[in-house]
């Protein structure tokens, strides 16, 4: 059906990728530089929007397939293709990317190509992580995600950089090697192929599914981050150049939540269905303490880092508890998520150039000098915090709805979160931008002008358009959704009794 | 054409509002784009009015919001004869209200951006009262909070407005928890948010219980209290009230608008738009009534001793909900959402009376430093005069014969009843004697106007009193719509067909035989009531001026609770505000800080150390992340072949 667009995926994993090799040998000053990865990335976003033209909503199938040998002898491919659940991804990444770019226009000064550089490379592993039904494909990209957001925070971050940039490197580290070991394993008893689509659905015994499933739970948790493994977000944001912390919430946590859909739920279905409840407490208690955590803080950036703790606590519920609102839910959560909280560190970001301070005591009344920043700012809280009408809304509500179903008082807890996320964000507003100005400088500030407004505008147009209608995204999910449940729900729990029975 | 009667607000928020946002702006000129835009959805309304009343209900799905699994929910339009008397009063008193704001807020430099968000609220509350589904009406019940939250916030730089929107959020957030929570349970119940369906099927599920946590709890009842909570934060009810007399800190016309004639009331509206839940649930109408019964009683009290003049309005406010909330409790939703429509009329005017001596005043809204003002505000004095008389239920004006209705009707309603009657009444009094108050002491007896002030005292321009002359022909009026005469009663005429059918008690064609008799008494002791309110009032504020404040040096413990509202915000401050924050700041330090951090600390110090031994053994060459990468997977893979 979509052969007219035969290569579509390889171009955007190889474009950025492309560009990036020219881009290091590019003579040209950091203006041309700079311009030269935006116009790439915007290539790219371009060439992604077919994607959602040529997809076939009434299929599970894997569609943009392609599949190359690439190791014949131990049966690795290069293989890509999208289904309802990774194609709404690889679109939030192609739309991030420009929109960081444009974010680092004026605030990354010191080796501006090596920036564009590593933004490009992640760029096109990222895409490659969404795309990738290879298991060697994927664990490539993968790794290869985690060099460049390393340098972009040891290289380009704040004061105490080198103590996030390891902090983040170890987690994230040991999150990767226990999945290296899923995936050797998957290979070993999975028939000696690394293709995902097949691993699924394999009758694997139950020791196997027991320790699989804890390597991929510890793998994406760390990533999601569910609490308590947290820790390393806080100190990767505050560290972190602006365009850094923006692919970190949009994208790279989202990986975590990919990665239990794509791997975790259909490979060992059965494990996973014994571990929900442990899951979905650890959710609820990730949606509550992260935003105690955030009422709790002076810097903006620990702020929002502690909320999307929070907000990601609504995918994992929503995932684990294995009904269609749940999933789809899950799933719309995280692009919202991606959207709002990206937007928020952007707009940290747009305010840290012009004070270099993100604590919030050295705001105050900022909305008399700039009100277009004001009405942003104000914006994307209000999206943070699940207003009805606004992106949030819609896939919180459905998680909730799902959760409701099959556990009742859980939903009631983590309801409770909203609430407390309405608390935090809007107590942010009111300290930053309402009240009288505090200091002098304050008073002269800038308001945002048309760059930073063109990076804003497309994802407030987001925000008012998935919150007012949200079908036509959910209706993009609902085969692949459907048929995830189908491979989860015929699974039986694992007995835990099975897991210590020798084979 | 129905469609139209939201959107034409709506046209003129995002007009007004991109224009303040990207270019120069509409400024001072953004009235020629809202007025119209009201007065046309205005117009509509009173067509889709007449056209409801005889062709019966009209309904339209816009579009479909969401699919997932088995749940679906759609936007759309329904307009049946209680959303069609909803449409009048919205568009009828943000109409009015958007006139008057074009001399009350000429020269604020938020001038665009305040019509922008009257717009934004019309379009929402519209919507709001059009829905068909929990969905819908949830979509914009927390719309119309947005726009309470924005307006309230309008004179931002004062920290007592910002504080106070925040505060009004948050506070309605928590009545949301137990709607949302209600509509989930809903949802699970009967698979489906459309009324129509939730109506047909919940009393199939009536003797149903659902385990929540290890309790199991009887479902319809938990359903019916989950949304009373929304309806108790909306309608600022017992114990979520504190939000309404903070939000007074937003300008006066949002005061009339939003926090008088009708978001506040979206909460009794939610009650009878939902009657056939409710009713199902007698423990719950009980709950419902008895909130309502001490909400009006007990906010009536601290608003006999305000000093602020737009304070003692806003607790009349909480207790006017009060007695809406009480009669949809006791069975008689119709008798509420009459009282609803009434007092849409006289709140608003009083409100916009109360901004005109504001405006006159330069700003002061303390009564202490009023007085005397009936020769300067003529206008303001008359309709003001008139909005008192509504609210302290004196006949013929619209707010006795709504407020007669629900006297009677809880009279009637048995058992108890007869103490809800006494509550009613004895909050009657109290309102009529505030009421009162407020005119003997801003408008009569000597000034006590600041010098400076005097000087510049002057009446408002037409533009503002012209709303309040029209709202004061329909505080007289309103109530004539509902009178107690078979034949004339317009009211039960339209919203009988509505409201009654699932209303748990008599049918409400007539009244039955022996109760008729009672009518005419029962009127007679609430005409009695009130009059007896004014005319205390008057020996106190005009007869005798010092006796106040020898009372209240006499009672001054029940005069300082009441002056202090209770004390009830300083309980949640200690109660809830503080210990949460210090939760926050505790629960940081300890578990994330202390705890996980110097655990992971602890671990990749020490890998690091061992990274260091192993890189000597390697000449230090060896990249650290490829070495940890293979040493693991060695490891794990040794353990899984053994596990084999």
């Amino acid at each position: 059906m979509n052969e007219n667009m035969g290569h579509i995926l390889t171009v955007l994993i190889f474009l950025p990728l492309a560009g990036a090799i020219v881009l290091a040998f590019f003579p040209g000053n950091d203006a041309g530089v700079r311009r030269i990865a935006l116009g790439l990335t915007a290539a790219t976003f371009l060439f992604s929007i077919p994607l959602l033209w040529g997809f076939d909503v009434s299929t599970h199938e894997m569609q943009f397939v392609e599949r190359v040998p690439w190791i014949p002898s131990f049966h690795i491919e290069y293989a890509v293709g999208v289904d309802g659940i990774s194609l709404l991804f690889v679109l939030l990444t192609t739309l991030l990317a420009p929109i960081c770019v444009l974010a680092s226009w004026i605030s990354v000064t010191a080796r501006v190509k090596e920036f564009m550089i590593a933004l490009l490379v992640m760029e096109a592993a990222m895409i490659g992580v969404f795309v990738s039904l290879d298991f060697v494909l994927f664990y490539v990209f993968w790794e290869a995600m985690l060099i460049p957001m390393y340098l972009i925070i040891g290289v380009w971050g704040g004061p105490n950089r080198i103590y996030a940039a390891i902090k983040f490197f170890l987690y994230t580290l040991a999150g990767s090697l226990l999945l290296l070991v899923a995936i050797l394993v998957l290979y070993f008893a999975g028939g000696r192929t690394f293709d995902i689509l097949h691993l699924m659905g394999q009758p694997y015994p139950a020791t196997v599914q027991f320790w699989i499933f804890w390597a991929f739970f510890l793998a994406f948790a760390i990533k999601v981050p569910m609490f308590p493994f947290h820790t390393w977000l806080p100190d990767a944001h505050v560290e972190a150049p602006t365009a850094g912390s923006v692919i970190l919430a949009s994208i790279l946590l989202k990986m975590g939540g990919y990665g239990f859909l794509r791997f975790c739920l259909p490979m060992v279905p059965q494990a996973s269905r014994s571990f929900t409840k442990f899951i979905l407490v650890l959710s609820v208690i990730a949606i509550l303490y992260g935003a105690y955590m955030a009422l709790a803080q002076t810097d903006l950036k620990k702020l929002i880092a502690y909320s999307s703790v929070s907000h990601m606590g609504f995918v994992t519920l929503g995932i684990f508890v294995l009904n269609a609102q749940g999933i789809e839910g899950a799933l719309l959560q995280m692009v919202n998520h991606g959207i709002t909280t990206g937007a928020l560190f952007l707009l940290v970001g747009m305010i840290y150039d012009r004070t270099h301070s993100r604590q919030i005591t050295d705001y105050g009344g900022i909305a008399r000098p700039m009100p277009r920043y004001g009405a942003m700012l104000v914006i994307f809280a209000l999206s943070s915090l699940g207003l009805p009408g606004m992106n949030s809304f819609a896939g919180e509500f459905l998680v909730l709805l799902g959760t409701f179903m099959t556990h009742a008082g859980l939903a009631v807890l983590a309801t409770l979160g909203v609430i407390l996320a309405a608390v935090y964000l809007l107590w942010m507003v009111q300290r930053i931008l309402f009240g009288p100005i505090t200091t002098s400088d304050n008073a002269r500030l800038t308001d945002l002008g048309m760059r930073e407004m063109a990076i804003l505008v497309p994802l407030v147009l987001l925000v008012f358009g998935i919150g007012f209608y949200p079908d036509p995204l959910l209706s993009l999910m609902h085969a692949s959704v459907d048929h995830l449940l189908a491979q989860v729900n015929a699974a039986a729990p694992l007995q835990l009794s099975e897991v210590w029975v020798r084979p | 054409m129905d469609a139209l009667i939201p959107l034409l607000p709506f046209a003129a928020f995002v007009v007004i509002g991109l224009g303040d946002l990207f270019g120069r702006g509409f400024g001072p000129r953004a009235h020629w784009i809202a007025v119209p835009a009201v007065f046309g959805s205005l117009l509509l309304s009173l067509v889709a009015f007449g056209s409801v009343l005889s062709d019966g209900p009209h309904d339209l799905t816009l579009y479909t919001w969401a699919v997932s699994g088995t749940f679906r929910a759609s936007i759309g339009i329904h307009i049946d004869a209680l959303t069609a008397v909803m449409l009048l009063l919205v568009t009828i008193v943000s109409g009015l209200v958007h006139l008057y704001t074009v001399g009350y807020m000429h020269g604020d430099r938020g001038y665009a951006r305040f019509f922008a968000y009257i717009g934004l609220f019309t379009f929402s509350m519209l919507m709001l009262v059009m829905a068909a589904n929990l969905l819908q009406l949830y979509i914009f019940w927390e719309a119309v909070g947005l726009c309470s939250y924005l307006l309230i916030a309008h004179w931002y730089e004062r920290p007592s407005a910002a504080a106070a929107a925040t505060k009004a959020f948050v506070v309605n957030r928590v009545g949301d928890f137990g709607f949302a929570l209600g509509i989930f349970l809903i949802f699970r119940l009967v698979g489906s948010l459309d009324y129509d369906q939730v109506f047909a099927e919940l009393p199939k599920h009536a003797g149903e219980t659902i385990s929540i946590a290890g309790f199991e709890l009887p479902a319809v009842t938990l359903i019916a209290l989950l949304l009373f909570m929304g309806a108790v934060g909306k309608s600022a009810q017992l114990p979520l009230h504190v939000w309404l007399p903070d939000a007074m800190e937003g300008p006066t016309p949002i005061s009339a608008l939003i926090h008088a004639a009708t978001m506040v009331t979206a909460g009794v509206f939610m009650i009878a738009r939902l009657i056939p839940i409710f009713s199902l649930s007698p423990a719950a109408m009980s709950v419902v009534a008895a909130t309502g019964a001490a909400t009006a009683l007990f906010a009536a009290t601290i608003a006999l001793t305000q000093n602020d003049i737009k304070r003692v309005v806003a607790y009349s406010t909480v207790s006017q909900l009060g007695y809406m909330v009480m009669a949809c409790g006791l069975g008689a939703s119709m008798a509420g959402i009459f009282h609803l429509l009434t007092h849409g009329a006289f709140k608003a005017l009083l409100f916009l009376c109360c901004g005109s001596v504001i405006h006159a005043m330069a700003g002061e809204q303390d009564l202490r430093k009023m007085g005397g003002l009936k020769s300067r505000l003529p206008v303001t004095y008359g309709t003001f005069y008139i909005g008192a008389l509504a609210l302290a239920g004196i006949p013929p004006l619209s707010g006795f014969f709504s407020k007669d209705e629900i006297l009677f009707r809880a009279f009637l309603s048995g058992g108890t009843g007869i103490l809800f009657w006494g509550v009613g009444v004895a909050t009657a009094f109290l309102t009529a004697f505030y009421s009162f108050r407020l005119i003997y002491t801003v408008f009569h007896g000597p000034s006590r106007v600041d010098p400076k002030v005097a000087a510049s005292l002057h009446e408002s321009p037409p533009v503002m009193t012209i709303p309040l002359i029209v709202l004061a022909v329909l505080s007289v009026t309103v109530g004539w719509a509902g009178l107690p005469v078979a034949g004339w009663n317009g009211i039960e005429a339209a919203l009988g067909p509505v409201l009654s059918p699932a209303e748990s008690s008599e049918p409400d064609s007539g009244l039955p035989a022996g109760q008729a008799g009672l009518l005419l008494p029962l009127m007679g002791v609430s005409v009695a009531v009130a009059l007896a309110g004014w005319m205390t009032a008057r020996y106190f504020y005009l007869t005798r001026p010092e006796l106040p404040g020898r009372l209240a040096a006499r009672a001054a413990a029940l005069y300082r609770l009441s002056l202090n509202k209770w004390y009830v915000d300083e309980l949640y401050d200690r109660l809830v505000v503080r210990p949460t924050t210090r939760l926050a700041d505790r629960l940081w330090r300890t578990v994330d800080v202390q705890t996980i951090d110097e655990a992971v600390n602890g671990v990749g110090g020490s890998t690091l150390a061992g990274a260091r031994v192993l890189r000597l053994l390697q000449s230090g060459q060896l990249q650290h992340y490829a070495l940890v990468m293979m040493v693991g997977t060695f490891v794990i893979l040794t353990v899984y072949l053994i596990a084999q």
